[in-house]
């Protein structure tokens, strides 16, 4: 296509203002994280590395008093790795069998219980935070991986994501299978699952990122030190780093911050194309 | 802990009191300030984006990254920008004679937050605006060229017009972050200070219910937030989708 030179050298002006907008405050993070905190202090936040990377991020990952809890921030990657992966792992597995249900059976009540899916995604947890409190403290899930994981999966955005696959499934399939004599269970493993694995990578990629970094419900549940995931983690060292008097931990907290970023957009970055590829198909 | 049928006392005091009425007007300004400046943001970048040949594929890494970030991150790294020690951008504010104090100043406050806020969303919408105008055929494009040389033109005849049903979604999408998922980010950062006037009607529901162990008062804004939502998609859906051509 035609383009004035002119036109073209704004374009990569903007481009780069823009992509250091969304960069700056990370690196200054970053490498602010490198130095210690009594130089922080003295002369701000800082634009290039220091020599305190490895004193810093090791004291953070492996001792416990830095993070100024009894939970080292290593622990608290392992915590966040399991709510991401948990939480991946359950919404695919329960959107998809729910769409399933949705898309292949006509049964009694299926008109409003699809109505009643429908109505979760006007119900997110942050409109029902008391009463799910309340439910999983009853049946004595606070401060376990269960009631940290298992309330978040309930929602309706992967089911109608799937749905919307299976109705684009070509019924001569369907019809196929019935003739080599292939059951609903049958038709479901060998057909659908391998026809979805692209979809269900992605929506595996998205909700990997969405689960890492769920903040108000693990906040709620998680009063144990040691279930604290790395987000919840950051918010206990900023809101500690008044206290006593001393000079604020600003490079721990930074340092903190940085590994709570890394992993998902490593993943987002990584898997580039999947991802947005199933975001783009998901919400339409 | 006990409990007592009140009918709707909860609602009448819930509605009755002034701090409710304060978080709703403040959610309301920011969720349309939110949706409005990082669609404007983001819409502009993907533009480019498209236009450019050199350097897309680096471009489009480096705008949409920032999905990934969890809003409290964006939250810390923001107040850290802005703390008056040694925040560089409060230090610059100030030195360019704003008299700028997040702390006090509830103006300067929602500022702030309404920055973070943008500034975590830019990306998701960027994505989406992008593969939208990818979406649109080479040879429309190509035959508006031909007709009109001013691109500015261009924009605003052919392509806005085509991405309508992209940018009602995002609307939609927009505030529905603008609403819920910035807890995170005004919890790391304002926390509602000064004197509630940043906090959103969630984050009044998280202090009411478990800060202020009000359950009942907490329970009835739950509802009334739920209402509203309900009321925002119906209302989207039905009246501003029939406006937009697919």
């Amino acid at each position: 296509m035609y383009q004035s030179k002119w036109r073209s050298i704004t374009n990569h002006l903007i481009l780069i203002l823009g992509s250091l907008f969304m960069i700056a405050p990370v690196w200054i993070a970053l490498v602010s994280s490198t130095h210690t905190r009594e130089f922080l202090f003295q002369n701000g936040l800082q634009f290039w590395f220091g020599g305190h990377f490895l004193e810093n991020y090791g004291a953070i990952l492996f001792d416990s008093s830095a993070t100024k809890g009894r939970v080292t921030a290593l622990e608290m990657l392992f915590n966040s790795m399991v709510l991401g992966l948990g939480f991946a792992i359950g919404k695919v597995i329960i959107s998809m069998m729910a769409a399933y249900a949705i898309v292949y059976f006509r049964f009694k009540l299926a008109v409003p219980l699809f109505w009643m899916i429908f109505a979760t995604l006007l119900l997110p947890l942050e409109v029902r935070i008391v009463p799910s409190y309340e439910v999983v403290a009853k049946l004595g899930l606070l401060n376990t991986y269960t009631g940290l994981i298992l309330p978040l999966i309930a929602s309706a955005t992967g089911t109608f994501f799937f749905r919307q696959f299976f109705r684009s499934v070509p019924d001569e399939l369907l019809e196929a299978a019935r003739l080599d004599g292939a059951g609903p269970l049958r038709f479901f493993i060998d057909i659908l699952v391998p026809l979805s694995v692209t979809m269900i990578a992605a929506i595996f990629i998205i909700m990997f990122v969405v689960g890492w970094n769920q903040y108000l419900w693990p906040l709620l549940m998680t009063t144990d030190d040691q279930l604290y995931t790395i987000v919840i983690g950051i918010k206990q060292v900023y809101n500690s780093l008044y206290e006593g008097g001393q000079i604020p931990q600003f490079p721990k907290a930074f340092a903190l911050t940085i590994m709570a970023t890394i992993p998902p957009v490593l993943v987002v970055v990584i898997f580039q194309r999947m991802f947005v590829k199933g975001l783009v198909e998901t919400e339409k | 802990m006990s409990s007592q049928f009140v009918w709707f006392r909860n609602f009448k005091d819930v509605l009755s009191s002034g701090s409710w009425l304060q978080s709703a007007i403040f959610t309301a300004v920011f969720s349309f300030l939110v949706a409005f400046l990082s669609i404007a943001i983001s819409l502009f970048l993907a533009v480019r984006a498209d236009e450019v040949v050199r350097g897309a594929k680096s471009y489009k890494t480096l705008l949409m990254w920032g999905y990934a970030i969890a809003p409290p991150v964006a939250g810390l790294l923001g107040t850290m920008l802005f703390n008056p020690l040694m925040g560089d951008l409060y230090i610059l504010l100030n030195s360019l004679g704003f008299e700028f104090n997040h702390i006090e100043n509830a103006n300067d406050a929602t500022f702030v937050v309404t920055l973070i806020a943008v500034w975590k969303q830019v990306s998701v919408n960027f994505i989406f605006f992008l593969s939208g105008l990818q979406g649109i055929p080479k040879s429309v494009t190509e035959a508006a060229t031909l007709d009109c040389k001013s691109a500015e033109r261009r924009f605003w005849t052919i392509t806005f017009p085509l991405l309508a049903p992209t940018t009602f979604f995002l609307m939609v999408i927009n505030l529905t972050y603008a609403f819920f998922e910035t807890f995170g980010i005004i919890d790391v950062s304002t926390k509602g200070s000064p004197g509630g006037s940043t906090a959103t009607l969630v984050y009044k529901v998280y202090v009411d219910g478990f800060l202020g162990a009000d359950l009942g008062g907490s329970s009835a804004q739950s509802v009334l937030l739920m209402i509203m939502v309900s009321v925002l998609t119906v209302f989207q859906f039905r009246f501003i989708e029939r406006k937009v051509h697919y």
